[in-house]
């Protein structure tokens, strides 16, 4: 069994482990080591190849591979180093260790003063959703066809309906059609937007793709390949309306339906999770339930903008490098965060008290689109904080800071409210 | 010209051990299928259930089959490396009216011979399979029902055949039987004419054309499709055994067990369709399993669902299992109504088919050199550690995860591919070592496999499939 130890073991080289990985040099950590499986850094931002990022971190518009190569390039600065085309089997949390496989060391263990968990997420398929048909070729998740398109440069089809109007969906839309398929429409089971609002219209509508809304996919037929798909209204049940049926010929099925953190290595180290985001929860260092690992980016919960994703990696990465030096505050009492009204989650679940004033930023999706509402997180009566928003949305990801030194004992809840 | 002394129509699990069977003996044995890969229709899409066969008719052929089969798949497994084992099955009575059948269904195991069913109180069953409906009354234990991997056992039947001399001819269909003076002379394909002089139809759904080739079309193939789910290794409510339902008049029912990978099987439906390609699934079908599962096992849950799939069983009509051989043609076997129970008695049939073909004269001397083993591919997922470190010793590519939900290597990948009668598609690479079987369902290392298949191949990656001819993965490069 090969052997290696650092301070901190970064598990994935997207954009949250290489954030979480130059933050843990710049707090002070001595060795930190990425572990990665792909054969190079980077993540899924290597095929994302659309401009979009970096609006909000870097003031600046850049592509997935420019975002992510501005953290290459700080990381190996900063001396962070890097096992890649190396999968980990197991985290040991208790151990503070780390199994993996890499065709050049074998097995391989990496023992580690502090763990970060960056693996990312990975998409619904057709059958989480359980669409009905044959199961011909042709069917593929959006970030798949992404891929194929955009890193071994080949097209999966050429007609095609996407189902979903995720980020992802709609970006895959725009890329399809300037790569010559025809995108007959996307279709969206919610009578609202899925994915931010600035992809629609630079995606769809600057391209006359229809956006098909309360709509779903009923029926998948052709028996070698796609030969089309049968699409339906759906009533406010989400049920397909008999009568609306309507049979689109194509090709091929994209399908933008949701993400899913990849927690099967949080799972079995038997870390708390959150059943509504499906990752590990966390309180404001990105701290698990197990002591030594901390976890962020899609892991955690799944975010639309890599900006949130880098800040919130920095945060886990130099509490992991605090955690591995003893320098983390260690917990006085903490405050659970209560998802209140009209809010699916919070991230941190979990606020540690009595660890300084340091503001601490509550990221939260709501349930329900809304207009002209106020944001606020309340502790036992106690207003900490709000503010007014004039639009929310559940593609799009909110945000309020709260001083932990203000929090009374007990819980704090963020609700998002109509305006008195 | 191709010329063999045995043309097996079909490579499905029944063809495969036929042709196994026969490779014991200095027979010439070839075997067609028009699929891109061994494994069949129906073999490949079922529930994986190696039966007792205690609900058979008694004392038809299909009841002397399987409960002759049973036994024979420990040798068989241990011989060829066949993800097998023998977990039992439980039939719990959730009704009063239910448990007033049990006796009923205990006797006719024992006139099947299924000797070893036991009564279990309400209050043992819920010991060994504590998420089962608590209302249940008592129920019967089987405990010769077991799991197996139906496509390795399908591989493992045509790569051990093969490693003893019968050959493959895939991507071939039977056109036509050519018959002259009351005997087989040869076959038809569109791979061109094999000479032979025996032809055994194990064409499963398929059967009745083939057998209308030669003139014997008295009876019809209905498909009758199951639809079945499977959920993830990970999902919350479990079995530990097969959980079967009371059968009733109509219909065996649905069950849910583990799958030998650890996954949970939920299904299947039973609907006789009018055509024999449909293999759908429809929400009605998929809510029927939901319907009646819960009933047994109430905490199910089916949002874990990995993949959702049918299968066509080839019902025959009018009913019942037939090997038929006709005096006007000379070295014809005809097998008929091969059904749900195919799997299982595909060991039997192997030997049963044989005897057959030995009593209308084919000469069968025993080969003193039959290789009874079969290596299976490495397993890197269930390997201990120093064996997982002596693959990547022996051969790197043992340690690049390709797969990551099922924790697939790229060596195991490349052996799928290289080894006799390889993978030569993206679902045969999957069936063969579970690359793509996991819960993102290939979202990942689908495109990897692509890659790996191309290369191996040495095809452009356009011309790799899914599985048979036109599923094409990949239309096209970028411009």
């Amino acid at each position: 069994m090969y052997e290696i130890a650092c301070d901190v073991a970064v598990v994935g080289g997207g954009p949250a482990g290489l954030a979480a990985a130059v933050a843990a040099k710049k707090e002070g950590a001595g060795e930190v080591l990425i572990i990665e499986r792909d054969s190079a850094l980077g993540g899924i931002l290597q095929q994302c190849i659309h401009p979009g990022f970096g609006l909000t971190y870097y003031n600046e518009e850049l592509t997935g591979p420019e975002y992510a190569g501005r953290f290459e390039e700080e990381a190996e600065k900063e001396g962070v180093k890097a096992l890649l085309n190396s999968m980990v089997l197991e985290v040991d949390a208790q151990r503070s260790q780390v199994l993996c496989v890499n065709a050049q060391y074998g097995m391989t263990t990496v023992k580690a003063g502090a763990v970060v968990l960056a693996m990312g997420c990975r998409e619904r398929t057709r059958a989480n959703i359980m669409i009905p048909g044959t199961r011909p070729a042709g069917v593929y998740t959006a970030g798949t066809a992404q891929r194929l398109i955009n890193r071994q440069n080949e097209i999966v089809g050429r007609t095609m309906v996407i189902l979903g109007s995720g980020d992802i969906g709609m970006i895959m839309a725009r890329r399809m059609t300037l790569e010559g398929a025809k995108v007959v429409a996307v279709v969206e089971i919610m009578d609202y937007l899925a994915g931010l609002t600035r992809n629609k219209v630079q995606c769809l509508d600057d391209f006359g793709i229809p956006l098909k809304l309360s709509h779903t996919v009923t029926r998948i037929q052709g028996n070698e390949r796609v030969e089309g798909v049968w699409i339906a209204a759906v009533d406010g049940q989400k049920v397909p309306i008999p009568g609306t049926e309507e049979y689109i010929p194509c090709d091929t099925l994209l399908l933008s339906v949701g993400l899913i953190p990849e927690n099967e290595l949080t799972r079995a180290a038997k870390i708390e999770m959150s059943p509504v985001t499906n990752g590990p929860e966390v309180n404001q260092f990105m701290e698990t339930s197990a002591p030594a690992v901390f976890a962020c980016g899609n892991v955690v919960h799944v975010n639309d903008l890599v900006d949130n994703v880098t800040v919130e990696s920095m945060k886990a990465g130099a509490s992991a490098a605090r955690y591995a030096a003893g320098n983390l505050p260690a917990a006085g009492s903490t405050a659970s965060v209560k998802a209140g009204e009209n809010v699916r989650y919070t991230c941190p679940q979990r606020i540690v008290t009595g660890a300084g004033d340091e503001k601490v930023t509550l990221y939260f999706r709501v349930l329900q689109p809304e207009k002209d509402v106020v944001i606020r997180a309340v502790s036992k009566g106690h207003v900490l904080a709000k503010r007014k928003a004039v639009r929310v949305n559940p593609g799009e990801m909110e945000h309020l800071a709260v001083n932990p030194a203000e929090i009374a004992d007990g819980d704090i809840t963020v609700e998002v409210v109509k305006e008195a | 010209m191709l010329k063999t002394d045995v043309v097996i129509i079909g490579a499905g699990a029944v063809g495969c051990a036929i042709a196994r069977e026969l490779s014991k003996y200095k027979v010439d044995v070839m075997v067609v299928d028009k699929r891109e890969d061994v494994g069949g229709d129906a073999s490949k899409s079922n529930s994986a259930i190696i039966h007792t066969g205690y609900d058979a008719s008694p004392g038809t052929l299909e009841s002397q089959l399987v409960v002759a089969a049973n036994p024979m798949y420990d040798k068989l497994a241990a011989d060829m490396d066949i993800p097998f084992s023998r977990i039992g099955a439980v039939l719990p009575a959730v009704t009063q009216e239910q448990f007033e059948q049990l006796p009923a269904i205990k006797e006719k195991a024992f006139n099947n011979r299924v000797y070893d069913v036991e009564y279990l109180t309400a209050k043992e069953l819920l010991e060994i399979e504590p998420n089962l409906n608590p209302e249940v009354k008592g129920g019967l234990y089987i405990p010769r029902e077991s799991i197996i991997d139906p496509f390795i056992l399908v591989q493992a039947y045509a790569e051990n055949a093969n490693a003893n001399g019968a050959s493959f001819l895939l991507n071939t269909e039977v056109t036509g039987i050519t018959v002259e003076e009351g005997k087989i002379r040869a076959v038809q394909t569109t791979a061109g004419e094999i000479r032979a002089d025996y032809v055994v139809n194990a064409a499963g759904l398929y059967c009745d054309d083939i057998a209308a080739m030669v003139g014997k079309a008295d009876y019809k193939v209905v498909a009758r499709r199951g639809q079945f789910f499977i959920l993830d290794r990970n999902t919350s409510c479990k079995v530990n055994h097969i959980v079967l339902p009371i059968p009733t008049k109509i219909t065996k029912g649905k069950l849910m067990c583990p799958t030998i990978h650890g996954n949970m099987l939920v299904g299947p439906t039973a609907e006789d369709l009018d055509n024999k390609t449909d293999k759908s699934v429809t929400k009605e079908g998929l809510d029927s399993i939901v319907a009646d599962v819960t009933r047994l096992v109430p905490q199910v849950n089916i949002r874990e669902t990995i993949t959702q799939y049918s299968g066509l069983r080839p019902n025959r009509n009018p009913e019942g299992l037939h090997v038929d051989t006709y005096e006007d043609i000379y070295g014809y076997v005809n097998l008929s109504g091969v059904r749900s129970t195919g799997l299982t008695l595909s060991a039997s049939m192997g030997k049963y088919v044989a005897q057959v073909l030995r009593d209308m004269g084919l000469p069968m001397e025993f080969k003193e050199n039959f290789i009874w083993k079969r290596k299976g591919i490495p397993r890197f997922r269930e390997l201990p550690e120093e064996e997982r470190e002596e693959l990547i010793r022996q051969d790197p590519r043992y340690g690049t995860i390709i797969c990551r939900c099922e924790t697939v290597t790229e060596g195991e990948i490349v052996e799928a591919i290289r080894r006799p009668l390889g993978a030569r598609s993206v679902d045969a690479v999957k069936r063969r070592v579970r690359a793509g079987m996991g819960r993102c369902q290939g979202g990942f290392c689908g495109p990897r496999v692509i890659e790996i298949l191309a290369r191996e191949l040495g095809i452009p990656a356009e011309e790799v499939n899914k599985n048979i001819k036109g599923s094409y993965m990949i239309a096209g490069k970028n411009r």
